[in-house]
């Protein structure tokens, strides 16, 4: 199993690869120059061509690669101009916050959506069945900066249920201590309920916007499935075996109809990693959607390299993890070694 | 070949361990009366089974034949209560060692379901559960039904997977259905239904979607076990070769009538219904030719029709004369024969023109 899951991160090498050149190549053909931005709108033109070798943007391409991939070696994945930081520790700081929305909201929609869709696959027809299938529709059809400003406009502004969205924290709580970058977790290991609380409740219309997003193709795909595993000869099988109806829909059904249901969250999980940054504007959350966006305005290219790469490697662990979650589930799809 | 088939009611001796008495008339263990089902679907009622009665004894192996579509099937869902939900029984009974299965919305059915009666399918492969051991679906019907604890119940998986001859039981025990071959799935099907040692066994066509040696080797391990151990079996199969060798009575089936019940030596020798006939001489055997094969003309009617006729079979049939529109019911011609026909054929009939048979 180890065996397998180092040969699975040796194979993402040449994707990775891959995916350094590529940004690196498609930052440089970026319109914008960083230069002009930096030496600012009165610059003049020596200034722009100062700041230009300082960047060491005056050297040819090949070379600026070259350089790129030698700090890379060294882990220095750059700094950014904008806030004088190195690329790495603000990643460092705004991934937990986008990881901590992501998964709040996925965790959301998985305890909503699977049950919704087991149980309208289990009466097809009944309430439960239109109410999913309501859902569903309102969930693909809504974009997420606008059910995002619905909710606070209702929640906040109405109804004062909510806190100021406002990004991680409302201004009266301090973060707790650095142990995982997840206000959640990190306020729980300190022990401060308060600050808890706070986070939670600054967390939940972002999270809640992004669930009623992925709600949709879960709940689908979980419906789906359900309603052809319900059908097929194998649960027929348990039927006549008298099996307990729980165990013919858990044990037999359920963990067969999984098999899908995992891919889309593999799916939707990647999706929502980068493309959560409507949701992270409209909260005006820290993560790193909002930080790759800001960089890429400015044309600063370490942070928009460091953001994809980042979400490259990302998108490598995820895709294992849902390949060990596959194999838990079905002995057919187990690693080889 | 019949040998392998001992009737158990005439050859009760062999039963095992004596709990048997030896030659006592056999009890009637599964008895369906006038069963009529209805599936009511968008393009209207389908009359699946009318007036459909059929009793099996104890030790006691019946075929039920008839093309596809002919309702074998569902006879048996709907004996096993595990019909499709649209499926609706609107008249007659079921009754299984006298308690009436569908009585206190089948509660007596749920009871003995995978306890005391049993099932198996066809396409063994596609009907186990393909992310389980097939050693623990064995155990979730023996912790469904006994009160065995867990170790005892792996023994017991480990024993009916033996017991259906499937060599090396504590290695399969932990294999998934995809690593095993068709066959071997097919044993761990007998083995799954087996497991709690009913009293009857359903089998639909067990043999389908395996090979033909397999297929022996299949029907062989269940004529075996089903005398060991005095189980009464239907056997549905659209297959009247096989049903002629391992079945002591037949039923036909057609278009949800049964059409001719017998035992299966008078029924090849002499079949009294048409259909029965043609079905007989639409049987490849041996070194018959194409040619020699009759196909039945027509098909089934459409069970939706209002106009349905009372002898279902009519508008195929060659011999259909004014009276066959009245209506009409199973009327015995002989011991233990009987027919639903107006027009029987006379005992002089097809035996001649399939005297290759056998």
């Amino acid at each position: 199993m180890i065996q397998a899951i180092l040969k699975r991160l040796l194979g993402a090498v040449p994707a990775l690869i891959g995916v350094i050149i590529v940004t690196f190549i498609l930052t440089r053909a970026l319109p914008g120059d960083p230069a002009a931005y930096f030496a600012g709108a009165s610059g003049s033109q020596e200034a722009i061509e100062e700041v230009r070798v300082k960047l060491g943007l005056d050297r040819s391409l090949p070379e600026q690669f070259f350089f790129y991939v030698r700090d890379l070696a060294r882990g220095d994945w750059g700094s950014s101009l904008t806030t004088g930081q190195p690329v790495l520790t603000e990643i460092g700081e705004r991934l937990p916050a986008s990881l901590e929305l992501t998964l709040v909201g996925l965790i959301l929609a998985v305890v909503v959506a699977i049950p919704l869709g087991v149980l309208a696959a289990t009466r097809p027809g009944s309430w439960v069945d239109h109410l999913c299938r309501g859902i569903t529709t309102a969930g693909v059809s809504l974009p997420t900066f606008f059910t995002g400003l619905l909710l606070a406009y209702i929640f906040y502004f109405l109804l004062g249920w909510a806190p100021s969205p406002l990004g991680r924290l409302d201004p009266y709580t301090s973060a707790p201590d650095f142990v995982t970058g997840f206000y959640l977790i990190d306020s729980l290991i300190a022990r401060d309920l308060e600050t808890f609380r706070a986070a939670a409740a600054q967390l939940v219309l972002p999270a809640v916007t992004l669930a009623l997003f992925v709600l949709a193709p879960l709940a689908r795909m979980t419906r789906a499935s359900m309603l052809g595993v319900l059908s097929a000869d194998f649960v027929r099988t348990a039927r006549a075996s008298g099996l307990h109806p729980l165990t013919v829909l858990f044990t037999y059904a359920f963990r067969n109809a999984l098999l899908p249901v995992l891919t889309t969250l593999g799916m939707v999980f990647s999706f929502l990693l980068g493309s959560n940054v409507l949701v992270e504007k409209v909260f005006a959350w820290p993560g790193i959607g909002s930080f790759a966006i800001e960089a890429l305005v400015a044309s600063d290219y370490a942070p928009v390299q460091g953001f994809v790469l980042a979400m490259a490697l990302l998108y490598v662990l995820l895709n294992l993890m849902i390949d060990i979650a596959y194999g838990l589930v079905d002995p057919r799809a187990r690693l080889q070694a | 070949m019949s040998a392998l088939i001992p009737n158990a009611a005439a050859e009760g001796s062999i039963a095992i361990s004596g709990t048997a008495a030896p030659k006592a008339p056999a009890a009637l263990l599964l008895e369906v009366d006038q069963l009529a089902v209805e599936f009511r679907t968008r393009s209207g009622t389908v009359r699946a089974l009318e007036d459909v009665s059929l009793a099996l004894a104890e030790g006691e192996t019946v075929g039920l034949v008839g093309e596809s579509g002919s309702g074998k099937s569902v006879l048996s869902f709907a004996a096993m209560g595990i019909q499709d939900p649209a499926a609706r029984i609107t008249a007659g009974s079921l009754r299984f060692a006298g308690q009436d299965l569908l009585a206190h919305k089948g509660a007596a059915m749920k009871a003995l379901r995978g306890r005391e009666m049993a099932m198996i399918f066809q396409n063994p492969r596609v009907a186990l559960n393909p992310i389980r051991a097939v050693g623990r679906q064995i155990e979730d019907v023996l912790a469904r039904h006994t009160d065995l604890h867990a170790a005892a119940r792996r023994r017991r998986a480990i024993e009916c997977l033996a017991e259906v001859r499937i060599p090396d039981p504590e290695r399969r025990y932990a294999a998934y259905p995809f690593e095993l071959s068709g066959g071997m799935c097919q044993r761990v099907m007998i083995a799954i239904a087996l497991a709690c040692k009913p009293r009857l066994l359903i089998a639909d066509e067990p043999t389908t979607g395996l090979d033909v040696t397999t297929q022996a080797a299949i029907m062989r391990l269940i004529s075996e076990l089903s005398a060991e151990r005095r189980m009464a079996t239907l056997l549905i199969t659209h297959d009247l070769g096989l049903a002629r060798e391992y079945c002591d009575r037949i039923a036909v089936m057609h278009a949800g009538h049964i059409v001719e019940v017998g035992p299966t030596e008078t029924l090849f020798a002499a079949p009294r219904h048409p259909y029965t006939e043609r079905l007989i001489a639409a049987t490849p055997v041996g070194a018959a030719s194409l040619d020699d094969l009759a196909a039945i003309e027509g098909n089934l009617p459409d069970l939706r029709r209002t106009d349905l006729p009372s002898c279902r079979f009519a508008e195929r049939c060659a011999r259909r004369g004014r009276e066959c529109d009245a209506p009409l019911g199973l009327v015995a011609v002989g011991a233990q024969h009987s027919v639903a026909c107006h027009r029987p054929l006379g005992t002089e009939s097809a035996e001649a023109q399939h005297v290759a048979f056998a």
